[in-house]
């Protein structure tokens, strides 16, 4: 099986340390996973501020980029839930537009076959123990659109169950949005800001050192409150806790 | 262009990407849900109706069809009512044990009228127990609307098991639309306050159910 | 209250103002907590409510794919039972035939004309009590919440609950000063419980009740093979409105339709549980024609109007994507589980809906002109908790970019029946620059590449907040520090981790 890794763009700019540990635990796991590196953005932020038209170009070429592959695996609730929620339905608009079936005929090869991490390990893989060790208290953030479009379930949580060291404690309100959404952080920073609050208040009432999500955006969202507010907790993503192990275990 | 050709011509154009073989309405609509939730027996909906009407504060009793004049009586006095209202086609037995004074609704009795009046009792059309409601239609035994909603107490007999249904699709399979229909869950209520439920707004404050085992339907008795 | 609401700042301002605000944050956040894990329970008692809400949603779908249709079958079904039916394109039109409706009617005990009224989203959008004020003719709110508006001189904030933003505090104190001036007075010493605020609303709508000649509702549901329609409610002021009065006015958007008497089978189960989380909503009224209809037998009002009313609901219709609107049975589940509405609050979406089926559908009720109207379909994070309870599965997140693509692209839409090519909006100039440049970028992997690693060079010049927009996100969150190197160098570098010393 040839596996790619679609980091996206947020990640392989700012976070690339998410990547690494991508790479290490698949490889621990035997997957041979290679980066693409004509790959760029999935297009998401365009989509979701209006500007579909924008983001038609993007998804074009990621599905260039990846239609080689028998799987794409990405670290992002998000940009997985772009491509396997948003790319068919931007085939359907181009067609309703009057654009022809080119566009859903170019993008609908690269749908099923791209997974959010924690998908990709536990259904594609069939492993919920990585053999991690990661001797911290965790508290674990469902994003919405891992928790509402992909349907991750309690996929994250048993990986992070199975993980030797590491205590698992209930973030109270997890549910709810952290406040990040994009463009909404900005255009509405308010009303992010209260929300973000709400969610480090929610995370430190658990006493646990490392607050874990499956998403960057959320977290850089999240841990940026969370250095605002000078709280004593991290925002930890939850490839680099499935990575970590008793011989080379990641800092807290 | 009248109102009516305007907007139904907005209407038209706005649809015009329908096809016109669409799927009809009887195809166009996926039933798959159930007409009641579970499986009991009869006893079981009977005692599910006591149990979601008075999780909702409504006072239930139960009795057999030769007690209910004197439950009727006693539940009247209980509540200090010196006068209740009686729909046309009530039983006549019903009311036998009371000495309240009896109000015979008739059309000309008008809201005012009906203020002064401290109780009304009538039988219903159907219950339903997965959410404990009763129905009224309007029938003889029924009366006009006004009457059960004006009075602060309103008792109601349910014949068990004929007029119990489990589900809300078995209910409305059992009612005619044309007739004025008042489903009743509980005493008035609101939830305005902080989202919290209430009792006790405008309809009647006290709502008592009485489930009369093997009574005859009253609209057929003799 | 449509011109209340013009000249409403955008969401992002009007939202500051309810951020800041203590009491109101207080409030929100209280009663939507409260009902949101109610209602939980109530759809939880329900095994099969994904086939109800699939159901619901197919009805209204049918039904408004063949809108023309049913209007017509109504307007034979609500005739032929004693009722009149009025047809209204606007709120001016709407306005205008309740106005002469209550003044053919007569009414009161003076030449002065009164009106009792139920609670009624479409009454609230076409702002009928302002457009009856002015004609001389005194509406009277008999709903509670709408009753706590109507004495404070306030707007709703809540579809369910207008008054969620009033604590009982300060309903007591609304009721203290203001009832006198509209009737029977608080009684003495009314304390802030509950069961004494409702016993004092008892008191002072009675005598309002007793005495109306004209009753104004909206409808919940019409059903079109039978003429019937609906009104769920619970505290039986909708029965003494829909019951007591010589004439009864019923004013129903046109979405309101269902063909048949045993679509209500759905409805009458997913409507209670999401709205007040109750198994049923204590009083439901169904009524078809007048007393002297074909059932009536003597029973409620002499005279029944029915107006049909448009105001946006057809353009709404002709947008594809934004139909989907229509389907909403004013339940508000999704305002309650919104964690923007929930601090936000519902005053700053600026209409008579607010929360997330607010922000898709005033922006197409009344198009997206306005700043307020051109700002809402951004009040959300896409978290989507607003369509996981819709109970007829209205994909609002799918609806909310949909309208943000209107406001930043333009394009062809309808308003008031007419085809028009809307222009991109004003004020996204630098967005769309750094959006097309963005584009630009993201499809030229070097060009990311040497982005990437300007920053990373310039990593340690990076201030820790930004000036300009930039202040919208350091105001309230540091930066994430940019990596020595990004992930594509490390790649390379070290052949995919192969050639990586450690």
């Amino acid at each position: 099986m040839r596996v790619a890794l679609f980091l996206t763009c947020v990640n392989d700019t700012l976070y690339p340390e998410t990547g690494r540990a991508v790479v290490r635990l698949l490889g621990r796991l035997g997957v041979d996973v290679d980066f693409p590196t004509a790959q760029t953005c999935c297009g998401q932020a365009h989509y979701n501020t209006g500007y579909r038209h924008e983001a038609e170009p993007l998804a074009r070429h990621f599905a260039d980029v990846f239609a080689p592959y028998d799987a794409v695996v990405t670290p992002s609730g998000s940009c997985g839930a772009m491509v396997r929620e948003l790319y068919p339905r931007m085939g359907e608009r181009a067609r309703a537009e009057g654009r022809g079936d080119t566009l859903a005929a170019t993008l609908a090869p690269v749908v099923p076959k791209t997974y959010e991490l924690t998908e990709f390990l536990v259904d594609v893989l069939g492993v919920t123990d990585v053999g991690a060790y990661y001797p911290h208290t965790v508290t674990y953030h469902p994003t919405c659109h891992g928790l509402r479009s992909l349907g991750l379930g309690e996929r994250p949580r048993r990986l992070l169950e199975a993980v030797k060291g590491l205590e698992l404690v209930e973030l109270p309100g997890a549910e709810e949005c952290c406040g990040f959404g994009g463009t909404f952080a900005v255009k509405n920073s308010d009303v992010s800001a209260a929300m973000g609050a709400d969610k480090v208040r929610n995370a430190e009432s658990t006493g646990a050192d490392v607050l874990c999500a499956a998403d960057n955006s959320c977290l850089m969202h999240i841990g940026g409150t969370m250095g605002r507010l000078r709280t004593g907790m991290r925002p930890v993503h939850i490839a680099e806790i499935l990575a970590s192990t008793e011989e080379e275990t990641a800092a807290v | 262009m009248s109102s009516r050709e305007r907007i139904l011509g907005r209407v038209r154009r706005a649809l015009a990407d329908v096809p016109a073989d669409e799927a009809p309405y009887e195809r166009a609509v996926a039933r798959d849900y159930t007409r009641e939730h579970g499986r009991r027996g009869v006893a079981a909906t009977v005692e599910l109706l006591a149990e979601n009407l008075a999780d909702y504060r409504a006072l239930v009793h139960r009795c057999a069809e030769g007690e209910l004049p004197g439950l009727i009586a006693r539940l009247l006095t209980a509540h200090g009512s010196g006068s209740v209202v009686v729909p046309p086609g009530l039983p006549a037995g019903w009311l036998t044990g009371t000495g309240a004074r009896l109000v015979q609704d008739d059309a000309a009795s008008t809201a005012p009228e009906l203020d002064r009046v401290d109780s009304v009792v009538t039988g219903c059309a159907v219950a339903v127990a997965e959410t404990g409601t009763i129905v009224l239609d309007g029938s003889p035994d029924q009366g006009r609307r006004r009457i059960t909603l004006i009075p602060d107490h309103h008792i109601c007999v349910v014949r068990v098991p004929d007029q119990v249904v489990g589900g809300v699709p078995q209910a409305l399979g059992r009612l005619d639309p044309t007739r004025p229909l008042t489903w009743i869950s509980g005493p008035s209520a609101t939830s305005d306050i902080e989202l919290d439920r209430v009792e006790g707004v405008h309809g009647p404050r006290t709502l008592e159910v009485v489930l009369v085992d093997g009574a005859p339907d009253a609209r057929t008795a003799p | 209250m449509s011109g209340t609401y013009l000249g409403m700042p955008a969401f992002p301002q009007a939202a500051r103002e309810a951020v800041g605000n203590s009491t109101l944050r207080g409030n929100l956040r209280h009663a939507t907590h409260t009902i949101r894990d109610k209602r939980a329970r109530a759809v939880a008692e329900l095994d099969d409510w994904a086939a109800l809400r699939e159901a619901g949603k197919q009805i209204k779908d049918h039904t408004l794919r063949h809108l023309d249709r049913y209007l017509v079958q109504v307007e034979e079904s609500v005739t032929a039972a004693g009722g009149t039916v009025h047809w209204a394109a606007d709120a001016d039109e709407a306005n205008e035939i309740v106005s002469r409706l209550v003044r053919e009617a007569g009414g009161g005990d003076t030449d002065e004309h009164e009106v009792v009224k139920v609670k009624s989203m479409a009454t609230q959008e076409i702002a009928l009590n302002e457009a009856l004020e002015a004609q001389g003719i005194h509406a009277y709110e008999t709903d509670l919440a709408e009753l706590i508006v109507q004495l404070g001189r306030d707007r709703p904030s809540h579809i369910l609950v207008p008054a969620i933003h009033r604590n009982r505090g300060e309903i007591r104190d609304i009721f203290r000063s203001e009832m006198g001036e509209w009737g029977r007075p608080a009684p003495e010493g009314l304390t802030d419980t509950p069961a004494e605020l409702a016993e004092a609303t008892r008191l002072h709508l009675r005598e309002k009740f007793l005495r109306a000649r004209v009753g104004i509702s909206g409808a919940n549901f019409v059903v079109a093979e039978t003429g019937t329609l609906v009104v769920v409610e619970s505290e039986g002021n909708g029965r003494m409105c829909l019951t007591l009065p010589e004439t009864l006015i019923s004013v129903v958007g046109i979405e309101k339709i269902v063909p048949k008497w045993q679509d209500l089978e759905v409805f009458l189960q997913t409507l209670p549980r999401s709205s007040t989380a109750e198994r049923m909503n204590p009083y439901t009224s169904m009524w078809t024609g007048t007393r002297n209809g074909r059932a009536g037998e003597g029973d409620g009002p002499r005279t029944f109007h029915l107006v049909l009313l448009d105001n946006g609901r057809t353009d709404t219709l002709a947008d594809e994507v934004g139909r989907q609107a229509l389907r909403c049975i004013r339940c508000s589940a999704c305002l309650n589980v919104c964690p923007v509405y929930e601090r936000a609050g519902g005053h700053a979406y600026g209409s008579v809906y607010p929360g997330p089926i607010g922000a898709i559908l005033s922006p197409q009720l009344r198009g997206t002109g306005s700043e307020i109207d051109a700002s809402l379909p951004y009040a959300s994070s896409l978290c989507g908790a607003c369509y996981e309870v819709c109970p007829v599965a209205i994909d609002i997140p799918e609806v909310l970019v949909h309208l943000r693509e209107r406001v930043v692209q333009g394009g062809p839409t309808v308003r008031h029946g007419n085809r028009v090519v809307l222009k991109p909006a004003k004020g996204h100039a630098a967005e769309r620059a750094a959006m097309r440049a963005a584009q630009w970028a993201f499809t030229r992997p070097g060009a990311l590449r040497a982005g990437q690693r300007l920053a990373s060079r310039t990593r340690r010049l990076h201030p820790r907040t930004l000036p300009g927009p930039g202040r919208a996100w350091t105001g309230s969150r540091d930066l994430p520090a940019v990596p020595a190197e990004p992930f594509r160098d490390w790649w390379q570098r070290t052949h995919g981790g192969r050639d990586e010393a450690k």
